[in-house]
């Protein structure tokens, strides 16, 4: 059977400049994936609460430092966005808001919302 | 043409016999967890800057350890599941696919049975 080589391709990622949505879209894939290791630390700081004061010392001190502290605020930020645009999903799923109009605007919702909640959580 | 029996049809279940459950499932979790991750922010903001007494008396409260058990159960589930659809789609490879979203499974249920075990020591030390 002969093969057509010519068949439209979908877009790569390289060589295509992604929309907004699909920025976000797969913005939500990656804080997904990061959420879940993130998960990983909440079981370290569960545990550390229930081995007692010590313990809860320890973990208080280097959930402290800069660096971890700031990686906790990424973890936050990446939660509300999570969040946010799983609203927009379940949105979604119900069939509606598919228009190019109502993506872009939002979108940008979703990304105010996200960072007004970050912010509102960490000051 | 139709290529399936009507009784496969009624039964809605598809060629994994799972039907929509995982979708399902991954959107029962999401909704759980819009109003049950402010309380796990909340804890964790008082892991980090509350002293130990303080902590251990939010979170041993029943209403609070019912909230973060129930966070706990809907989060683990929801990572499993979200991570199988990302394995899925970048693992092409049948063996390896397998074994990845089996051992996600396996570690994603035993992180929740520690935290769930951990919520449980702290209630039990406050007696």
């Amino acid at each position: 059977m002969a093969t057509n080589n010519n068949r439209p391709i979908s877009p790569h990622l390289q060589a295509y400049k992604l929309p907004l949505t699909g920025i976000i879209s797969i913005t939500h894939r990656m804080t997904g994936v990061l959420l879940s290791i993130g998960l990983v630390a909440f079981v370290y700081i569960v545990s550390a609460v229930a081995g007692g004061a010590n313990d809860y010392a320890d973990m208080k001190a280097f959930m402290n430092v800069w660096i971890i502290k700031l990686i906790y605020w990424g973890f936050v930020y990446a939660l509300f966005f999570h969040l946010c645009h799983g609203v927009r999903h379940l949105i979604w799923d119900t069939g509606r808001s598919f228009e190019t109009k109502t993506l872009n605007s939002y979108a940008l919702i979703e990304l105010v919302a996200s960072v007004t909640l970050t912010l509102a959580t960490l000051v | 043409m139709h290529y399936r029996t009507p009784l496969s049809r009624v039964r809605g279940l598809g060629s994994a016999k799972k039907g929509t459950s995982h979708w399902w499932m991954q959107r029962v979790t999401a909704v759980a967890l819009i109003p049950l991750s402010f309380f796990a922010i909340g804890l964790l903001d008082l892991s980090f800057n509350a002293p130990y007494a303080e902590t251990v008396k939010w979170l041993s409260s029943p209403l609070h350890s019912t909230i973060i058990i129930a966070w706990i159960l809907a989060v683990f589930y929801h990572a499993a599941l979200g991570l199988q659809v990302v394995i899925e789609d970048y693992v092409a490879a049948e063996a390896a696919k397998i074994i990845a979203v089996w051992s996600v499974n396996l570690v994603f249920f035993l992180l929740a049975v520690a935290a769930v075990l951990a919520v449980l020591r702290i209630i039990s030390s406050v007696g």
